[in-house]
């Protein structure tokens, strides 16, 4: 006969959901001690995916390591290599023209656009509707094959170079993406109808994961989960680089916490990005793409660089320590989903498990990005 | 042999191998509709159209190893897999397909069929019980808890469409909706009975079904992207197959059960040529409504899930038996 | 009291609208490739991997400068070469890539001064061995001109 399951004095029991779980996206291992179906603490084992890109700058030059950067945060790579190219020509005050700022700020908003769709179809599909995972790659399909035109890369992104970009786009990328923006115009009023104004997903989202601002301060989290909780702090407002003060956008900022609040400033801010895209499209002006002189090495004058930006799940810092060689003497990566994630802890105690899977897809996590 | 014996004995083979070829080829149907409502071909290798999918996948799963895991209750690990499929094919027995196409009508056929409908939640909690895992036990008990919750509304409605046919038969019941879908017991006015909660009814039972099936957006017992797989996770092979065919041939026992109750059994809809190609039709739209319904909704709660049950279905349900009780006395 | 119902009949509308959106995507036309009976053809930019870029003569552009294999950031790249008799420029013996370690980034094709270097656009590499990747630049480059 076997043995029952020990239960804790207090009658209790450990659930592993292991780094190989359908709902966590990536390698994640949470430790959950379990009273019946609430959860009674949670412990987040990370790690199962670093990869010590950090150490690895300290080996490479500055133009050598840019492959790095798309891996990290594999859905949104143009705004992680976009702040750190930003970091380097920040130090090495070197000149990017005008009509690359243009085009990096269009591409980093469509790259946007399509990490969010990743997140509404997993997330949806974690809570049960297989079906809007398909519409939202169908609408992904044509941003990848939009940049894909452009850039050559599907994911991961290796366009930026120090002063400007690898090549310059043309007129059929200009119309495709006109195109694609009324298509994703009518795309999100589909997905509203279709899932928002769901009865079945509201009763689950709805007072699901009650994340406080202290609770946000605390942990430090950015992005859409600080900006679901009422922090209106957005990088792109608060602390502007590149070309985004000459765009007019909202940043979507709600008040209520739960897991709604946070689905909803997503979808907003998909619908910002597309404002920010049709701007940039406008005003594109004509010029060169790469500056006349660009050294061949970069070296960076000895000290210490910090560059934020704001990258699909959050404020995504680069801080770069440079003593004079070729290669940084250490390079830091603020990542926003380590910050993020580590509230689950405090939040999810007396959830139900099912609500506590529903947190974690509003959480929009990526491990490989949390790992480094 | 007497010619009768003979004849129950085929119409009993009949009925079993109706059940076995659609709960096979309802995965066919299942995986084509959801490819076409996610806007992608289905299965399209095996045969044309995929259609000899099934057929494979019997063959795969029958060549798989029968698991037994070690430490598990092994007579109520082994019995509860018959019990998800025996109640289903045996209460298709009792199911009229046309006036003379039935295999054996019992003049309680209606009590028999949920009889053999609750057996399958025994299914569930031995299923979930034996498998030493947690996971399992964690969604055998939400599935028995959601399966009692939603009997309540589905005996409630069918106590109403009893009497207002006068019998627990099912050949009456549809014998009394004849004529034409004026007279059907989905709408407001039959026989001089003007009642307007008829199509809540409907709808109450259908969910109703749904829910007793396991169906999407009551599927928590399975929740895949939960629980890995709930009550079946370690089951493999013949094991799996059968709770898996099993609830498919629950479905097809909740659309005909419908049908009977509120769409009138094979009658047409304008009173010509009834017959059981009519039947057909109408359990298939219904089959098709549930594959529909489960590609487009997410999944419940727990919670919402049982206060949908006890806090609407219940109330409607109750109220609209009072009303056809008053209405049967008054007229 | 009324909100009791209102919730009811507004949930069931909803239910009901996300129905008719899922019905009508029931009826549009397929969006997927069946892979192998059809295939997309690739952009022109698409990156393959790397491959020697011809002159008129037929003979690759590739002075051995070496450059591309300093700039690649997995030392994928390895170059052989050797100077003839009585001609100040060298000539390329070996053009190997280790595309296991590849990771598309780009630096070769910017870092070759003489445009000697382009991606390719295969895309159909599926293999069961790792030394199918090891590819010779050369050869390729001789077997493309037959």
């Amino acid at each position: 006969m076997s043995e029952p399951i020990v239960l804790q004095p207090d009658e209790t029991f450990i659930l592993n959901v292991g780094p190989q779980h359908p709902a966590t996206h990536g390698v994640l291992r949470v430790k959950m001690t379990m009273d019946g179906e609430f959860i009674y603490n949670a412990e987040t084992v990370i790690g199962y995916i670093h990869r010590m890109h950090e150490k690895m700058a300290e080996n490479r030059t500055y133009a050598q390591y840019m492959p790095n950067l798309s891996r990290l945060d594999y859905l949104s790579a143009m705004a992680y290599c976009h702040g750190y190219v930003l970091a380097v020509e920040k130090a090495a005050s070197i000149e990017v023209p005008e009509r690359a700022e243009y085009i990096r700020a269009i591409t980093v908003e469509m790259n946007r656009i399509s990490s969010h769709l990743v997140w509404f179809g997993a997330f949806v599909m974690d809570l049960g509707g297989f079906s809007p995972l398909m519409y939202a790659f169908d609408d992904r399909e044509q941003i990848l094959d939009l940049l894909e035109a452009v850039t050559g890369s599907r994911l991961t992104y290796c366009y930026f170079r120090f002063g400007g970009l690898y090549n310059d786009v043309d007129d059929d990328f200009i119309e495709g993406t006109r195109r694609f923006i009324k298509r994703m115009r009518k795309s999100l009023k589909m997905y509203h109808k279709l899932v928002t104004t769901n009865v079945i997903l509201m009763k689950r989202l709805i007072g699901i994961g009650p994340v406080s601002v202290d609770l946000c301060q605390r942990y430090g989290a950015t992005g859409p989960v600080a900006r679901g909780s009422g922090i209106n702090y957005d990088v792109r407002r608060n602390e502007p680089y590149s070309v985004y003060p000459e765009f007019d956008f909202d940043i979507p900022v709600y008040n209520e916490g739960d897991s709604f609040a946070r689905y909803k400033v997503r979808m907003e801010e998909m619908e910002q990005s597309l404002r920010i895209i049709e701007q940039g499209l406008d005003k594109l002006p004509d010029g060169p793409v790469n500056p006349e002189k660009k050294p061949k090495t970069i070296k960076l004058p000895a000290g210490d660089y910090y560059t934020a930006v704001e990258a699909g799940r959050g404020s995504f810092g680069i801080r770069i320590v440079s003593d004079g060689d070729k290669s940084p003497y250490r390079l830091k990566l603020r990542s926003p989903t380590y910050s993020n994630m580590h509230l689950f802890d405090e939040a999810c105690r007396g959830m139900l498990i099912a609500d506590a899977l529903a947190f974690m897809g509003s959480l929009d996590l990526v491990i490989p990005e949390m790992d480094r | 042999m007497s010619l009768t014996l003979l004849n129950v004995l085929a119409a009993v083979i009949i009925a079993i191998a109706f059940v076995a070829a659609n709960a096979a080829y309802l995965v066919w149907a299942e995986r084509k509709g959801a490819g076409f409502i996610q806007r992608r071909p289905g299965p399209t290798e095996n045969g044309p159209w995929g259609l000899l999918q099934p057929p494979v996948d019997g063959i795969k799963l029958m060549t798989k190893q029968l698991l037994i895991p070690g430490g598990v209750d092994k007579i109520i690990f082994v019995i509860a897999p018959v019990l998800a499929m025996f109640p289903s094919i045996v209460s298709f027995v009792t199911i009229p397909f046309s006036d003379t196409i039935v295999a054996h009508n019992i003049n309680i056929g209606l009590l028999m069929i949920f009889v053999f409908g609750s057996m399958s939640a025994m299914a569930l909690l031995m299923g979930g019980w034996s498998s030493r895992n947690k996971y399992s036990m964690i969604s055998s008990v939400r599935a028995v808890s959601q399966a009692v919750a939603y009997e309540i509304p589905m005996l409630i409605t069918a106590i109403t469409v009893v009497m207002i046919a006068g019998s627990l038969d099912l050949m009456e019941i549809v014998h009394k909706q004849s004529g034409g879908f004026w007279h059907w017991n989905i709408w407001p006015f039959q026989k001089g009975l003007f009642n307007i909660l008829m199509p809540a009814s409907f709808l109450i039972f259908f969910i109703c079904s749904l829910a007793e099936t396991n169906r999407a957006p009551f599927d928590l017992g399975e929740a895949e992207s939960e629980l890995v797989a709930g009550y079946h996770t370690e089951y493999s092979s013949m094991g799996f197959g059968l709770f898996f065919m099993g609830e498919y041939a629950n479905i097809v026992i909740g659309a005909c059960l419908t049908t009977i109750l509120f769409l009138g059994g094979w009658d047409c809809p304008f009173g010509l040529l009834p017959g059981v190609w009519w039947f057909i039709v109408k359990i298939y739209i219904l089959i098709f409504t549930f594959i529909w319904i489960r590609w487009t909704f997410p999944r419940t709660t727990i919670y919402s899930l049982l206060n949908l049950s006890w806090k609407v279905l219940i109330p409607i349900s109750l109220f609209n038996l009072l009303l056809t009780a008053g209405l049967l006395k008054v007229f | 009291m009324f909100r009791y119902f209102n919730d009811i009949f507004s949930g069931l509308w909803s239910l009901f609208v996300g129905m008719g959106i899922t019905f009508q995507e029931f009826f549009k036309p397929k969006i997927t490739v069946h892979y192998p009976h059809e295939s997309i053809k690739m952009t022109a930019r698409y990156r393959g991997h790397i491959e020697l870029i011809p002159g008129e003569d037929g003979q690759p552009l590739c002075v051995v400068c070496g450059m591309c294999e300093k700039a690649c950031p997995s030392n994928c790249i390895s170059i052989g070469g050797e100077k003839p008799e009585g001609s100040k420029k060298k000539v390329l013996t070996s053009y190997r890539l280790d595309f296991t370690t590849c990771s598309l980034c780009g630096s070769c094709v910017d870092s070759c001064n003489f445009g000697a270097v382009r991606f390719s656009r295969e895309y159909n590499l599926a293999s069961t061995r790792k030394e199918d990747y090891h590819y010779d630049l050369l050869k390729r480059l001789e077997e493309s001109k037959q």
